[in-house]
């Protein structure tokens, strides 16, 4: 563990988390309605993200895992006409209220999105935009180590740390996925949100992601959307299966996978249809 | 290979029609290619047409005077003072006519000739060496040569372009003693044959009722009217220098269709210019007081530098003023501003003014800065200010193009990491767009720089003669002094208004290739 050697102590500390209680769920969710103008996108959705764990959320095309997803860090707010309805609450408060700043709660939720969208910009600036607005670093020196124990978290340290001047987007795809997920670590979130980050991305790029989530596990709560059933039986503790809006099954991953209690759901990751 | 057997199978009925579709592929293509042919044909004529016209304009001719700068003439009464020196214009006119009157002393005989040979050079031509001279009040009383432009029509004339004439060379001749009316006769075998068959020629294009063409026979510096030409004599009537010239020389003889009274320039103007031509003192030289000159009622002293000046003044205010009015509301209504009956109806409205005819914008500046502002009539000021009404719309809707042009994943990327909706903004959308909004705004000024109607509306055509100092200064701007120029009757102002035109053109070329490169430099992929 390199990592915990290389940087100022300083720094180390603040990127760790406290201890958690390990059961806590990190997020609850409760009776969730999303309407796109008059749709109804989700009906009534429940569902709690534990702390240090992985959920992934499956389902076919269009079923509302995304938009659901979106919720969690209230990117929904961007979309016009879109109106999201219950409780989210995370540490006790409901982030739909109105006196929560989303700039503040996407500071704490982090997010990936499915195709890599790095920023016009250098690999460092590129992790040091987030720290810089949010004033998470005192100095260059501060900043150079936060740049660096990103990117060492998000495994892409070793291959970039020659040519961190060089544009971000010169990188390869799974590379810029990795950028962009040592992005979203880098403003020291609580919660990384994934919406299918590995769809554009070659196989073995995709198991470099999935490792890298694996390692994420133990210091974050991680939501995944994913529409590859391996990668869910692969990287997640819990899985929810959506249909139509709905959650149809929630579970742990490898009652889902093997065991699964509702008819639509063992269709569904049999291949029967979706 | 049974399928090619039998004729109903999708592969065969597909290569039935691929011929037709080939071919219209190719007609496509001619079309597109006959589209391209015909622009850059156009082009091509236009700028052949005015770059030929502001070729001749490109040069002049000016002619070398050694003066002596007599203090008595310069400084009169002790006016030494520098600025009574380059006052003084009347002074230094007069040593140049002297000297013209010293060159060719046959034009002391009458008013009339006195006249035309003065006309030589304009008064205000010597302003430049007054100005001069009072930098350095040790020339006077020494000897100096001024250079002044000479005429534009005798200008035009030696271009080949004030008047058709045709030249012919004459045999050798002598030359007999002056008669009782002062023609000389001048005889030769055969020396006049070339000129009596170029005669036929010149007169037979003419109407029945046209007076005959008049002849002017030129040797060295002197030339002469020619009159009762025979194949072997002639007679003479000298117009400047000596008739001994002629005698054992080629002359050149000119033929001149036109009568003298319908040219701009007389036979004796004609014959003191090419006795100038002659000793050397008339050189062609470019013409540099175009940019360096502001305008005149002489063409050959003629130049656009209050128009560029005005020109660039009028495009500053419009900078100032456009581009960050429309990248500020192009910014606001894309990004920031919901979307609702009331910005829809304010879209449609800047696509509507931006419609406008530019005229309207000009009577709107009128009424509103000049009329009700009180601000000053020609100004570069209301200028830019009219023009900035004018352009600011094209410039919010090219930076809105370019702002939608710009992936919504980059929004969502700075948004996830909670960047706020205007360090978004700011911070990744606007530096990605810059390169299209700059374009945009850069092509709305080199359209304005090239307007002229809602200029006319607010003065900005006055004759100005100074080079403006600042925005509220009485000022005109390029396009408005080629239409001033075009609407002179001299024929000198036609190439000079090419020059202009050709001047203009390089601006916008200038603008449009800042465009160009601001595009390679600045424009990013992702």
């Amino acid at each position: 563990m390199d990592t915990t050697q290389g940087g100022p102590v300083m720094v180390d500390d603040s990127l760790t988390l406290p201890q958690a209680s390990d059961a806590g769920p990190r997020i609850d969710c409760r009776n969730i309605k999303v309407f796109y103008g008059e749709a109804q996108a989700i009906h009534d959705v429940s569902i709690s993200f534990p702390d240090r764990a992985v959920t992934s959320l499956i389902g076919p095309s269009g079923c509302g895992k995304s938009t659901f997803l979106r919720c969690l860090n209230r990117m929904n707010d961007t979309i016009e006409n879109c109106r999201v309805e219950g409780e989210i609450l995370m540490d006790g408060e409901n982030i739909n209220d109105a006196d929560i700043d989303p700039v503040l709660l996407r500071s704490r939720v982090g997010m990936v999105f499915q195709k890599p969208n790095p920023f016009p910009k250098s690999i460092y600036d590129n992790i040091a935009y987030g720290p810089r607005i949010h004033g998470l670093a005192n100095g260059r020196e501060d900043l150079d180590a936060i740049v660096e124990k990103s990117l060492r978290r998000a495994g892409l340290w070793d291959e970039v740390k020659d040519r961190l001047m060089a544009p971000g987007t010169s990188l390869s795809g799974g590379q810029q996925q990795r950028l962009c997920i040592a992005r979203a670590i880098a403003v020291q979130p609580e919660v990384i949100l994934m919406d299918e980050p590995c769809s554009a991305l070659d196989p073995i790029a995709t198991a470099r992601i999935e490792e890298l989530i694996d390692d994420l596990r133990s210091r974050y709560c991680i939501v995944i959307v994913t529409h590859s059933m391996q990668q869910a039986a692969r990287v997640s503790q819990r899985t929810a299966f959506f249909h139509l809006g709905h959650i149809v099954e929630l579970g742990e991953t490898n009652q889902i996978f093997t065991n699964p209690r509702e008819k639509r759901t063992e269709d569904y990751i049999t291949g029967r249809y979706g | 290979m049974t399928d090619t057997a039998r004729p109903s199978t999708p592969a065969t009925a597909a290569a039935k029609h691929l011929k037709r579709r080939r071919a219209a592929d190719g007609r496509f293509r001619y079309y597109g290619l006959s589209a391209i042919l015909v622009a850059l044909g156009a082009l091509a004529i236009l700028v052949l047409t005015i770059g030929s016209q502001a070729l001749s304009a490109a040069t002049y001719n000016v002619v070398r005077y050694d003066i002596t700068l007599d203090p008595a003439v310069i400084a009169p009464d002790g006016a030494t003072r520098p600025e009574d020196i380059s006052r003084n214009v009347e002074g230094f006119y007069s040593l140049v006519r002297d000297n013209l009157l010293a060159t060719f002393p046959e034009a002391q005989a009458d008013r009339e000739s006195r006249r035309e040979l003065s006309d030589f050079a304009t008064r205000l031509a010597v302003l430049p060496t007054a100005r001069m001279v009072a930098r350095n009040p040790e020339l006077v009383g020494g000897a100096i040569t001024l250079t002044a432009p000479l005429n534009d029509d005798l200008d035009l004339y030696l271009k080949g372009q004030g008047v058709r004439e045709r030249k012919v060379k004459a045999g050798t001749v002598s030359v007999g003693q002056a008669g009782e009316d002062g023609l000389y006769a001048l005889t030769g075998a055969g020396a006049f044959d070339p000129l009596l068959a170029a005669l036929v020629v010149a007169t037979d294009d003419l109407a029945d009722d046209a007076s005959a063409p008049g002849v002017l026979l030129t040797a060295g510096v002197s030339t002469g009217r020619l009159t009762n030409i025979t194949s072997a004599s002639a007679r003479l009537e000298l117009l400047t220098g000596q008739a001994q010239d002629f005698a054992n020389a080629r002359p050149v003889a000119r033929i001149i269709v036109s009568p003298e009274a319908e040219r701009t320039v007389s036979d004796h103007q004609i014959a003191w210019t090419l006795a100038l031509k002659a000793m050397g003192r008339v050189d062609r030289v470019l013409r540099t007081t175009l940019l360096t000159n502001s305008d005149s009622t002489y063409p050959e002293l003629a130049g656009g530098l209050s128009a560029i000046v005005g020109s660039l003044l009028t495009m500053l205010v419009t900078a100032l003023v456009a581009m960050p009015i429309g990248i500020l509301a192009a910014v606001y209504l894309e990004e920031f501003a919901p979307r609702n009956r009331i910005t829809e109806f304010i879209e449609v409205n800047i696509n509507n003014l931006a419609a406008v005819p530019s005229i309207v914008f000009g009577l709107l500046g009128a009424a509103l800065y000049i009329n009700f502002l009180g601000m000053p009539r020609s100004a570069p000021l209301v200028g830019g200010l009219v023009l900035a009404l004018m352009t600011f719309p094209v410039v919010i809707i090219a930076s809105r193009a370019a702002l939608k042009a710009v992936p919504p994943s980059v929004r969502s990327g700075a948004l996830a990491v909670g960047a706020s909706q205007m360090q978004t903004v700011f911070h990744h959308v606007v530096p990605l767009a810059a390169p299209g909004m700059l374009t945009g705004a850069i092509l709305g000024m080199a359209r304005a720089l090239g307007e002229t109607a809602p200029l006319l509306l607010i003065g900005m055509v006055a004759f100005v003669g100074d080079v403006p100092k600042g925005p509220m200064d009485e000022s005109t701007v390029m396009p408005v002094l080629i239409f001033s120029w075009s609407n002179n009757a001299e024929r000198a102002w036609e190439p000079l208004t090419a020059a202009l035109i050709v001047i203009l053109l390089a601006f916008l070329l200038l603008m449009n290739g800042l465009v160009v490169f601001l595009r390679r430099k600045y424009e990013r992929r992702w």
